[in-house]
């Protein structure tokens, strides 16, 4: 994989680039795309929450994250009530005052950059794991496969606690609030990488018997650029797939931490921990604080859950 | 899987016939009581804690009790006073109790259970650590000899529990339980007290059952309206308010405290509210040279007292009050609940919120720009604690205190303010007072740390005029002179402004309007008080 | 065989051995157990010596060498927090978390594949979009939610189900059973859906794919072509060959369920073992936590070989070539 993709001198980049975008146009993905009105719905509602996401600082009401900014005044204001900043607060404002709106704003922004970064890590993870696993084959597969299994032996949820407890445990109390997320990241992506080992390692094993790549190794390429030329692109598939499914998972996973108590910091927070803040109020009447975020992440999650639904069959060459 | 659809509908049709059951009202009646965690143990001198006193106060009795208000009456002693001799306090043992199994009470099970008390695997030998020797007089009567003067021993033995010394030695069940021991104590899952309900079973953390003691002392002198307590532990705060909303549970003791309101609104359920015997406060940092949890090297802000001056103005106590605990708190200006020995009007001054002071202080003291910090909170001990910390986040933001916030479990956050030395610059507490005396405040949260002193003081105060004064409130038998030195103690503290109070905690009590359950201020209700009307 | 067998077990104990070695090693991390059991009043010096007593003052892989000895016949210690047998305790709690479970597994097992058969064969119905609907929106909710949300409408709404514990239980000898009591079973309802939820949209979604492609195939077309009646090349040929996998998976999911059970227990206040070890979390009662952990991986150790055995059974082809199954699956 170092040196998986050379660098091929761009001599005409706009034709190129033209041709690519039409050639992506016109390939069996994009086709099979526009013509699902439910991927379309999905994507189009995946792409504006995290566009809404990522601009939260410049669209939010209020700079959720700033304690300085928010009245706790302000606390338990229905939706819609003008708030003493003068803000008016379109979903309400939560038990310490602080604007829903820009609270799930702020939160989902937490929410993604978890999912999205622990995705990576576990995918980047389980991916070199589960190539190396099945090309090299003897006790190296055995070993990975094994610390494979003790992962999978610790329930997700386990291993995101007990790394949580580490992380705290190993980091200076200054850095704990910034900390937190990225404890959080390594808890989640910990607990999925087997998923892709097995996954690339099952393929990885299929396609070293194949003559093309036993034709490969007798004309002295190397593994690496084996396993990045004729490997990877056969496993793209199914990774993307269990990539995307556990994107909406991480997101969730993450809300169950912060249910549990470990999670990121309240002044600081995330969609999980906004509901399980709202959560004490389902019987006391304010169940907009916790209708919300709710909402916010289970349109998230459906949506991406779709897209990821979408990606299966539409890769599965069988189901065409 | 017919059949396990089958067991489904089946039991649909019996979950609905549950809440078809309506409870009678009745003069006398049995309850169920749910509260958030359950007894650690019935073993009366393992646990120093208190939903475990509060379980074992129902089997098991002290020679003194406390009650609901706070206020010491007899229990198993009759009468106490001190002797000619300083030293020496004398017990008069009350007469024809008898232990659930029929066995006499007498003087030698005080001392049998004392002494278990003060093994070095029990959790109470604290409490008895100034007791010398123990003397049966009579059958009925006993001395004990403490090593140096002690005005207020007897407000030691609220949570000291006697056993029957024949049950505890026929069981086996003589040595405090020790983790270290291959096999369970006998007492830790039964129980022989002369308490007014007898232990019929106990599941731990699922549910235990007591049942009303007819051979009880006390009756005709305590209600004993209870004829069966089903003692139920809920965790989940949710899940507590949803048992009872349902009414699987008559009387729920820990209330959260945003459904307080809809609770008393609900013509089927009471809610009884009163104050708890804890306050709630941040402390600091004061002592070191610098801080390690803030961007100010070579100084430390909290060293300076213009700052925790500022501190004190711009948190809001009021606002807290209102939102964050919904008006369930009393505000408070000093760290000794009312009621305990020392509090005055006079020292609980609340200061008046004024930003524009406060900002100036902190420009005094060399912060015009403030300072950043991180407060170290529990999110799972005081009621709504880190709502309480995150709160004091905005206001102190307001003066440009920049504060980092974690919040943690208790047991993470109590091993930071215990170890020597503290690893904690700001950080929440609470603090309860069980002698009901402002020595305990003083030898725990003020004293210099020591080997015996200061456990709980994590803010490095040192002040040695103030050690010695706290040393010198055991000797002093005088109550009068003491409780001077105690008002000149607390003067000095409270302008020194070590520690920043928030507020009293109050507990709120829901249950079934035919019940009446006072709220206990240790937080420990005893059910032998409790009616039931008509 | 007997090899292959022989090689499983022993990969098994190592699986064990580290998954112990791991937890203990990340204990110290939690918090401080001391801080819990010494009340109050307890001075420096009681901290002190309790931790002494305790054996926590012992490096860590003392402590581990000491666990591991006193693991291998079966005795985990005293718990902290209660001061009774740990294994006393995982045997009391553990027939409320196994009831639990299996009743979510066979219920995920059992609805999965039915809708999931449905979703597959009536791919374009209105009512198999409503399932796969549904099932997406369960993907979607976190568990403890699902749960919150059905004691609100089930136990405070319509008062129709209890809204926590197990209700009366029937001692079978030292196993306990909700199911023998109407309170018991009434009890189950709303766990075993709340945790048996998540599982049910997996397993019919794994079904509806595997039936999919199974039906692409080129022996169902043949068969199709011989003029079978669609039902029975449905359900005699492509059901079975899509129940294998399915088995596999559902028994490899067995693990999260029990690690699902964790929350499902803390809401409905379930006296089963996911509870106890929160609340060991909570305590840092190390030899509860230990214990756990040792069970959560027996259970899936024991899972996988099962697995591994049925493949090798299933799949003659596997019997000389086992090393390719070691780590497969």
């Amino acid at each position: 994989m170092n040196d998986a993709p050379q660098i091929k001198p761009p001599p005409k980049a706009k034709s190129t680039l033209r041709s690519r975008l039409a050639a992506v146009w016109d390939s069996d993905l994009a086709w099979n795309f526009r013509h699902s009105p439910v991927a379309i719905a999905a994507a189009t509602t995946t792409l504006l929450i995290f566009i809404a996401a990522f601009l939260a600082p410049w669209i939010a009401p209020q700079n959720a994250f700033d304690p300085g900014a928010v009245r706790l005044d302000d606390g338990f204001l229905k939706p819609l009530e003008v708030g003493s900043t003068g803000i008016t607060h379109v979903f309400g404002t939560d038990s310490q005052g602080r604007d829903l709106l820009s609270a799930i704003l702020y939160g989902t922004r937490v929410s993604l950059i978890v999912g999205f970064a622990s995705v990576g890590f576990s995918m980047v993870l389980g991916v070199s794991l589960g190539l190396i696993a099945g090309f090299v084959g003897g006790r190296v597969d055995a070993l990975i496969m094994r610390v494979a299994d003790v992962q999978l032996s610790f329930p997700a949820i386990l291993i995101a606690l007990l790394v949580f407890g580490v992380g705290r445990g190993l980091i200076h109390p200054t850095q704990h609030e910034r900390m937190a997320v990225i404890v959080l990241i390594i808890a989640i992506g910990l607990s999925h990488w087997a998923q892709y080992a097995r996954t690339v390692r099952g393929a990885t094993l299929v396609e070293r018997n194949k003559e093309y790549v036993q034709a490969a190794r007798v004309m002295g390429r190397t593994s690496g650029a084996i396993m990045g030329s004729h490997v990877l692109p056969n496993v793209i598939g199914p990774v993307l797939v269990i990539a995307t499914i556990n994107l909406a998972l991480a997101v969730i996973e993450e809300a169950t931490l912060s249910f549990l108590g470990v999670g990121v910091p309240p002044t600081q927070p995330s969609l999980g921990t906004l509901i399980r803040v709202g959560q004490q109020f389902l019987f006391s009447g304010e169940r907009w604080i916790l209708f919300f975020p709710a909402a916010a992440l289970i349109i998230l999650a459906l949506a991406v859950n779709l897209l990821g639904d979408w990606l299966r069959d539409a890769l599965n060459p069988r189901l065409k | 899987m017919a059949r396990f659809v089958d067991t489904f509908v089946s039991a649909i049709v019996a979950g609905a016939l549950i809440s078809g059951l309506a409870t009678t009202s009745a003069e006398a009646r049995a309850i169920k009581w749910a509260r958030s965690g359950d007894a650690l143990t019935l073993d009366p001198h393992a646990q120093n804690e208190g939903p475990t006193h509060a379980l074992s106060h129902h089997i098991y009795e002290p020679l003194v009790l406390r009650d609901h208000t706070g206020k010491a009456i007899p229990a198993l002693a009759e009468s106490w006073a001190l002797t000619a001799d300083p030293l020496v306090w004398e017990f008069k043992l009350r007469k024809g109790v008898t232990f659930h199994d029929g066995t006499a009470f007498t003087a030698d099970d005080v001392i049998y259970s004392f002494e278990r008390a003060r093994q070095p695997t029990s959790d109470m030998k604290s409490l008895l650590s100034s007791v010398d020797t123990m003397t049966k007089v009579d059958d009925h009567t006993l001395r004990i000899k403490t090593k140096g003067p002690n005005p207020i021993f007897p407000s030691n033995l609220n949570d000291l529990f006697v056993m029957s010394k024949a049950w505890t030695e026929k069981n086996n069940a003589g040595k405090v339980q020790d983790f270290k021991a291959k096999e369970e104590n006998f007492s830790v899952r039964n129980a022989n007290g002369t308490g007014p309900f007898i232990l019929v079973s106990r599941e731990p953390d699922v549910k235990t059952v007591m049942k009303r003691n007819d051979a009880y002392w006390g009756k005709g002198q305590v209600p004993l309206d209870i004829t069966e307590i089903t003692y139920l532990p809920i965790k989940a705060d949710a899940t507590r308010v949803a048992a009872l909303l349902s009414g699987e549970v008559d009387f729920v003791q820990d209330v959260p405290v945003q459904d307080i309101q809809k609770l008393s609104s609900d013509p089927k359920l009471q809610v009884n509210v009163g104050p708890e015997n804890r306050s709630i406060f941040f402390g600091m940092n004061v002592g070191d040279k610098e801080l390690k949890t803030s961007d100010v090297k070579g100084k430390n802000p909290f060293a300076e007292k213009k700052v925790r001056a500022a501190m004190n103005i711009i948190i809001n106590r009021s606002t807290i009050q209102r939102v964050t605990m919904r008006g369930q708190s009393l505000p408070t200006g000093i760290i000794a609940p009312p009621g305990v020995n020392g509090y005055t009007k006079d020292l609980d001054v609340i200061p008046a919120a004024d930003a524009a002071k406060a900002k100036t202080l902190m420009a005094e003291a060399g912060y015009p720009d403030g300072f950043s910090v991180t407060l170290h909170c529990p999110n799972d001990r005081y009621i709504n604690d880190e709502a309480i910390c995150q709160a004091a986040v905005g206001q102190l933001a307001t003066i440009g205190i920049k504060v980092n916030l974690v919040s943690q479990s208790k047991s993470i956050h109590f091993p930071l303010i215990q170890r020597n030395p503290p690893e904690t610059d700001f950080f929440l507490l609470g603090w309860g007072v069980p002698t009901f005396d402002s020595h305990y405040v003083f030898t725990f949260l003020y004293h210099t740390r020591t080997d015996k002193e200061g456990g709980w003081n994590a803010t490095r105060y040192s002040n040695a005029e103030i050690d010695k004064l706290t040393v010198g409130l055991t000797q002093e038998t005088d109550l009068t002179k003491r409780n001077q030195t105690i008002a000149q103690i607390w003067k000095a503290l409270q302008d020194e402004v070590i520690y920043i109070p928030i507020h009293i905690q109050t507990l709120a009590y829901a249950m079934k309007p035919d019940l009446e359950i006072p709220v206990d201020i240790s937080n420990q209700p005893k059910l032998k008080f409790a009616k039931v009307k008509k | 065989m007997i090899a292959y067998i022989l090689k499983s077990v022993g990969q098994a104990i190592l699986v064990l051995v580290v998954v112990a070695a791991l937890a203990f090693s990340m204990f110290r991390f939690i918090g401080d157990p001391v801080a819990n059991m010494a009340g109050q009043e307890a001075s420096q010096q009681d901290r002190r010596e309790l931790a002494e007593r305790l054996g926590l003052n012992d490096p860590v892989p003392i402590q581990f060498a000491r666990f591991l000895a006193n693991a291998a016949f079966g005795e985990f210690g005293m718990s902290y927090r209660q001061g009774r047998k740990v294994s006393a305790l995982i045997a009391e709690r553990m027939p409320a978390t196994v009831e639990l479970a299996v009743l979510s597994a066979l219920l995920a097992t059992g609805f999965g594949t039915l809708l999931g058969v449905y979703t597959a064969i009536r791919r374009n119905s209105w009512g198999a979009h409503i399932v796969m609907g549904i099932s997406l929106i369960g993907v979607s909710l976190p568990t403890f939610l699902i749960g919150i949300g059905l004691i609100y409408l089930f136990a405070v709404e319509l008062k129709w189900l209890p809204s926590f514990g197990r209700g009366e239980t029937v001692k079978l000898g030292w196993w306990t059973t909700g199911l023998l009591t109407p309170s018991g079973r009434a009890s189950l309802i709303m766990p075993v859906l709340t945790l048996g939820f998540f599982q049910l949209t997996l397993i019919m979604r794994l079904v509806r794919a595997q039936m999919l492609e199974t039906l692409r195939t080129d022996y169902v077309k043949f068969a199709r072509a011989r003029g079978l009646p669609e039902s029975r090349i449905q359900f005699r040929h492509a059901l079975r060959n899509t129940l294998v996998p399915v088995v596999t998976i559902a028994g490899l999911q067995l693990g999260s369920v029990i690690a699902f059970a964790i929350i499902t227990e803390s809401v409905f206040q379930w006296p089963g073992l996911g509870a106890l070890f929160v609340q060991a979390v909570q305590f840092v009662d190390i030899p509860v936590m230990a214990a756990y952990l040792m069970f959560v991986a027996v259970v899936f150790v024991v899972v996988n070989l099962i697995v591994d055995l049925t493949y090798v059974l299933l799949d003659p082809r596997l019997k000389s070539s086992t090393a390719v199954v070691g780590g497969g699956k």
